[in-house]
């Protein structure tokens, strides 16, 4: 029986045809996609079980990276009830990085979690915007450009830890705010940032990520039932330069447990890798398809046109 | 004043050294300790701190603040290891091993070294106040910022202590 070719088995063909060119384009670039970060990236251990609340990080963040003057004083800690949209306090354009309260049942005393951005191994901002604002530098900081931001704010749907903020005072010249792990006045110059020189209890280590997974799992190994047994930002968004130890389950000091363990870009490149795809190679069949289709009538056309003159 | 600071422990060390007669043995007393310690080589936004450590002698034993370095036995078996018979250190000033440079350059160079048993020895900020707040905390000593050092004018200014807040109800966007 002759194979006829319709609308149904042509879609059902296209389908699978695309389905594979996906899947081919998947296995050629899982070859080279594993990016593991710098390799001679900075980053910060945040150990929760350290941190009194004493928001030195806060003032020294703000001196350094010249913020506006904050409502209350730093030394002011009613800042830890405070309560907008019943959520707790977040980093906004006025403060890159802040300190909240957790009131936990298991511990008799309360614990605080610090906040700012966690500079990701492959940053979910960076790689949303179209034109290039961000930029991951082998330090580890993930840096921002305002003169090419065109303030669509796509970074700050893109981040998975809700950092980036818009400085909605001043739309007309788009500036995102966010931590850039004071990357121009220290980072670069193998210093630490602001808020870890502040810290008294040392409840911030800076140093290489490397090392400071390796002392990560001193601690917990180490510290028994101090810690529990997982670092938070080692493997959550493809890893962080950034990362956390708690006493108490993550979920319950107010991260974000469902955080994917893979880079967000994960989930959109397959899609991305089949755009130029449909762009170049789709035109140029259809047109040719449409072409074909069309000839015939051409034809008809043609030999009718020649009938009547004869 | 860091060296100050050395010179006038490594003078109550040799003094109490010299006190012992030879045949003594060769852990430090707390008799012989310094009556009180000026904490000062770290003050920049707060005071330095007058340590009155013929107090905290009644307090506390030396291991627990001195570690290994005043002779005694270490209390955690961990550090029992290798310092079981250590003995007494050259010098027993925290700064001598918790540098005031933690996270310079040089100190992270020497923390990559792959030898380095001790990768996570706090400095001497995070030594000072995990031990002594730690302890505070314990046995209900005090914990505040300014109940051991007062804030100096460049603390003020960086902690912007001049603002007065809002009033309960007039904050702009804050409900609840």
């Amino acid at each position: 029986m002759k194979k006829i070719l319709n609308r149904r088995t042509f879609l059902k063909g296209s389908l699978a045809g695309s389905a594979a060119a996906v899947s081919l384009g998947r296995s050629q670039k899982a070859m080279a996609k594993d990016f593991e970060g710098y390799p001679e990236s900075m980053g910060v251990l945040v150990d929760l079980s350290r941190c009194v609340g004493c928001r030195s990080c806060e003032a020294a963040c703000n001196e350094e990276q010249n913020l506006p003057a904050p409502e209350k004083p730093f030394n002011d800690f009613s800042v830890f009830d405070e309560m907008h949209h019943g959520q707790k306090r977040r980093t906004d354009e006025t403060r890159y990085t802040i300190v909240n309260k957790y009131d936990v049942p298991e511990i008799d005393h309360p614990l605080f979690r610090k906040i700012q951005c966690n500079h990701c191994q492959e940053p979910a901002c960076l790689t949303s915007c179209f034109v290039n604002a961000y930029t991951k530098t082998p330090e580890g900081a993930v840096i921002y450009d305002s003169t090419v931001c065109v303030g669509c704010r796509t970074c700050m749907v893109a981040c998975p830890f809700y950092i980036p903020t818009f400085k909605y005072s001043s739309a007309f010249n788009p500036r995102i705010m966010k931590c850039i792990f004071c990357y121009d006045t220290r980072l670069k110059k193998g210093l630490p940032p602001a808020c870890v020189e502040a810290c008294p209890q040392e409840a911030l280590t800076f140093g290489h990520r490397k090392d400071l997974i390796r002392v990560g799992r001193q601690r917990i190994r180490e510290g028994k039932d101090q810690y529990v047994d997982h670092i938070y930002g080692e493997h959550e968004a493809g890893g962080t330069a950034w990362m956390y130890l708690s006493p108490v389950d993550f979920e319950k000091v107010g991260f974000d447990t469902s955080v994917p363990k893979e880079p967000i870009l994960n989930f959109v490149k397959d899609f991305l890798a089949i755009v130029p795809m449909v762009l170049t190679i789709w035109p140029a069949l259809f047109a040719g398809m449409h072409l074909l289709a069309t000839r015939k009538d051409g034809i008809k056309k043609q030999k009718q046109t020649e009938g009547e003159t004869e | 004043m860091r060296s100050t600071l050395m010179a006038a422990l490594s003078i109550m060390i040799m003094m109490a050294i010299g006190a012992l007669s030879p045949n003594q043995s060769f852990a430090l007393d707390a008799e012989d300790a310094p009556e009180s310690v000026e904490l000062d080589t770290l003050s920049d936004l707060y005071e330095p701190v007058t340590f009155d450590h013929a107090m905290h002698v009644d307090a506390a034993a030396c291991v627990e603040c001195h570690h290994h370095t005043t002779g005694q036995q270490p209390v955690d078996p961990n550090c029992l290891r290798c310092h079981a018979n250590s003995g007494e250190a050259d010098s027993i000033s925290c700064g001598e091993c918790h540098t005031a440079e933690r996270f310079s350059p040089e100190d992270l160079k020497e923390r990559s070294n792959p030898d380095l048993y001790h990768i996570d020895k706090p400095g001497l900020k995070g030594a000072y106040h995990l031990n002594c707040v730690g302890c505070h905390e314990e046995i209900d000593g005090p914990t505040g910022c300014q109940d051991c050092h007062a804030m100096t004018e460049k603390g003020k200014k960086q902690f912007q202590v001049s603002i007065v807040p809002p009033k309960e109800g007039s904050k702009k966007g804050v409900h609840e």
